[in-house]
């Protein structure tokens, strides 16, 4: 489903990543954890096309397109989904507009009409309940004024609503209160299919306590240094990274 | 009837009219008292009415051309005007749509204006058979049962020529500024509206006005009265650009609010703004002003996307005690296009409350400002005024600017003033992006949600034509 072969990318003229190779197969959960600043967002945004992020060698394709040669809004609609680290508020607009239309692109792509009003409120009302938002969230700005950790759910409720081929969480995990991180899990497994894949960058193997990942690398100063089962989170959480980036290094 | 069968209708008698239209002369360019003389005799115009166009005339001509507005343009030479051609020949014109501009058309085709109404906007001489049965009449003979009345100014001067004298320049004297004096002296038609005392007006004074109004030209002139107790919407303008040879538009509205009346006055604008390298567009300078007697209210919604330049400030005299004035504006520019645009909120009466609410929305290398006078006067004891003014910068190589003046002489007068700037973010832009929407969709749902308070403010069918409107004047404006 994903193939990325030896990534080198840049920002602003830094390198970050340096030869990354990674494979997802349908069906597959991996897991990536690493050293803060090791590139893994940098690893989500590169494959999401976010402007400014320069590749420099290497390939990735998606759904055996060529990624790379894709508009940020065609890989997404094409079914591969970030739920960022970090996400941004949009005033003035509402969550449930900004819903409406990520899911009318989607649905534009696969040549359907808009979805009706009243079918999608009915979706996003039981997906807000699924993810434990109160359905008042719909009304307000997107991610206006929400605290961490309900963005966090809001990226989950988008994921839910688009159901996409790949999703990508980056640290969705990160900030949520252990209740929540159960709602994090369930929303996941919920979503675990054949012909889905999901990668999660997390630091904390609780997370994968929840969900059983099929792989679980390690990326460090830009590229996967080790790869392994789910074991190898159990290993890093005793030992730390710092084993690894002296093998490495 | 559905609205699309309605304009559809009126379309069709309003093609028709042109084809029943006598050519007449058009006057040489320039301007002298014999100009005036024959404008008010083509329109067999009352004596008293000539003598008030001659008096605007004379001081027209000790007045300059104001400097202050943060707008540049090259002098406009209106000895190049042509202050009479009506009514105008359709022989012109092109033939067909195929001689139209085709970026004109695909503009149309995006806000989804029909085949007959585009014939229309675009200056098409079209044969259409009459449609006897027309809307236009039906309305007029609901509003007659009403006792409203609504019709060409040109005509009000014959039919209702006391209310007219009345009325005509209380509001914006002739002398009032450069481009109100010369309007005063030229006016070629506008709308005249009167609702009697306590009548609610049936239906918003919009539909048919909207195809009509393509005839009222360059120097237009609008004046509405609405009596003790009575409530009326008027709504100006059309979605839709409009093919007009006349680069100088000086229009002059004037609005009369008597002791608890209401009046709500909706403009969209969308004048041809220039290409996107700042080649011509319109230069559109307005006067418009409301007065607001005791109890009434005016309100004011503008959402202008078009012209080159836009000089527009939209007031309300607050005389009467207790009254209400409302200013709630969208101010759109992209590519060159230049807009010096507010309100005026000049408290008299006890009492008085003004809210403005000001969208400013600057994209490509455009200058959009907003400049608004709030007065309160000694006599304005317990008056209020709240402002908002936002700013909103796509890309960067745009400007906003906010020229607020207060001038308070009431101490126990309250002005409240907020302004905010923003970016539309490329990190925004990313997340829409990663989710599905292109960028331009992207910017139109972040543009629309800055302008929501505005939107609400407008009839139903001119907030959903809005919104597209928005989407259509900014494409071109990221990536
Ligand atoms: N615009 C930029 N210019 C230069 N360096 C940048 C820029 N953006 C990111 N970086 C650097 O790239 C490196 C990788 O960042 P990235 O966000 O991918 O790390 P990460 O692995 O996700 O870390 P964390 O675990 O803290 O989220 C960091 O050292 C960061 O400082
Ligand atoms: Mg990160």
């Amino acid at each position: 489903m994903l193939i990325v072969e030896n990534l080198h990318a840049s920002v602003d003229g830094t390198d970050i990543l340096k030869g990354l190779s990674l494979t997802v197969n349908p069906g597959e959960v991996h897991a990536i954890m690493g050293p803060n600043g090791s590139g893994k967002s940098t690893l989500g945004h590169v494959l999401a096309g976010r402007p400014g992020y320069t590749v420099t060698a290497g390939s990735a394709t998606f759904l055996g397109q060529n990624l790379l040669d894709l508009e940020t809004e065609e890989r997404a609609r094409l079914g591969l989904f970030l739920a960022f680290q970090y996400p941004v508020e949009i005033p003035g607009v509402s969550n449930m507009e900004f819903l409406k239309a990520a899911v009318d692109a989607q649905r534009e792509q696969r040549g359907e009409k808009p979805i009706d009003a009243v079918t999608f409120m009915k979706n996003a009302r039981e997906n807000c309940k699924a993810v434990d938002l109160d359905p008042a969230f719909l009304k307000r700005g997107v991610n206006e004024g929400f605290s961490g950790g309900e963005k966090k759910r809001n990226e989950l409720l988008q994921m839910l609503l688009l159901q996409p081929r790949l999703g990508i969480l980056d640290e969705t995990d990160s900030g949520l209160d252990i209740d929540a991180l159960q709602v994090v899990a369930r929303g996941v497994n919920s979503m675990r299919s054949a012909d889905r894949a999901f990668v999660m960058v997390t630091h904390y193997q609780r997370l994968l306590d929840f969900i059983e990942p099929d792989f679980v690398h390690v990326l460090a100063g830009g590229r996967i240094v080790r790869s392994g089962d789910k074991s190898l989170a159990l290993e890093l959480e005793a030992r730390g990274y710092a084993w690894l980036e002296d093998e490495v290094a | 009837m559905s609205q699309e069968n309605i304009d559809h209708a009126i379309s069709r008698e309003y093609s028709a009219g042109f084809v029943s239209n006598i050519e007449s002369d058009t006057l040489p360019p320039g301007l002298d008292e014999d100009v005036i003389r024959f404008i008010s005799t083509q329109k067999k115009e009352p004596e008293w009415l000539l003598e008030w166009r001659l008096e605007a005339y004379r001081g027209w001509q000790n007045m300059a051309e104001p400097g202050w507005a943060h707008v540049h343009y090259p002098p406009i030479d209106l000895n190049g005007v042509s202050f009479y051609s009506s009514p105008k020949s359709m022989k012109d014109g092109p033939k067909s749509l195929d001689e139209v501009d085709p970026d004109l058309l695909a503009m149309y085709e995006k806000l989804g204006i029909p085949l007959h109404e585009q014939e229309m906007l675009a200056g098409v001489a079209v044969d259409a058979v009459f449609d006897s049965v027309s809307v236009a009449t039906t309305f007029r003979g609901k509003l007659a049962d009403a006792g409203v009345i609504f019709c060409p100014i040109s005509e009000a001067v014959h039919s209702h020529p006391e209310l007219v004298r009345k009325y005509l320049g209380t509001v914006v004297p002739r002398k009032d500024n450069y481009y109100a004096a010369l309007n005063s002296a030229v006016f070629s038609d506008g709308s005249f509206v009167y609702i009697p005392k306590g009548v609610r007006c049936p239906m918003e004074l919009s539909t048919y006005f909207r195809i009509n109004e393509a005839k009222t030209g360059q120097f237009e002139r609008t004046l509405i009265i609405a009596d003790e107790g009575s409530h009326v919407s008027y709504l100006e303008g059309c979605t839709a650009p409009m093919r007009d040879d006349n680069q100088l538009h000086a229009a002059v509205v004037e609005l009369v609010a008597l002791d608890g009346a209401q009046i709500k006055y909706s403009t969209v604008q969308n004048w041809y703004p220039g290409d996107a390298k700042g080649r011509g567009g319109i230069y559109n300078f307005v006067t418009k002003r409301g007065v607001a007697h005791r109890d009434s209210k005016i309100s004011w919604t503008q959402v202008e996307t078009g012209s080159a330049v836009t000089w527009k400030y939209p007031s309300c005299i607050l005389r009467g005690d207790n009254s209400v004035g409302e200013f709630y504006s969208v101010a759109l520019t992209n590519n060159f296009q230049q807009a010096d645009t507010g309100t005026k909120m000049i408290h008299l009466g006890k009492n008085t409350r003004s809210t403005i609410i000001s969208k400013g929305i600057s994209a490509g290398q455009s200058s959009n400002a907003y400049r608004g006078l709030v007065r309160m006067s000694p006599k304005a004891t317990g008056a209020r005024n709240y402002t908002q003014c936002d700013s909103l910068l796509i890309g960067d190589r745009c400007a906003a600017h906010t020229f607020p003046y207060i001038e308070s002489r009431n101490p126990s007068a309250v002005v409240e003033h907020e302004a905010t700037t923003s970016k539309v973010s490329d990190d925004q832009l990313y997340l829409c992006q990663q989710r599905g929407l292109n960028a331009e969709k992207a910017v139109s749902m972040i543009v629309n949600g800055f302008c929501k308070e505005v939107f609400k403010e407008l009839p139903m069918e001119f907030a959903v034509e809005a919104g597209k409107l928005l989407e259509v004047s900014l494409e071109g404006s990221v990536g």
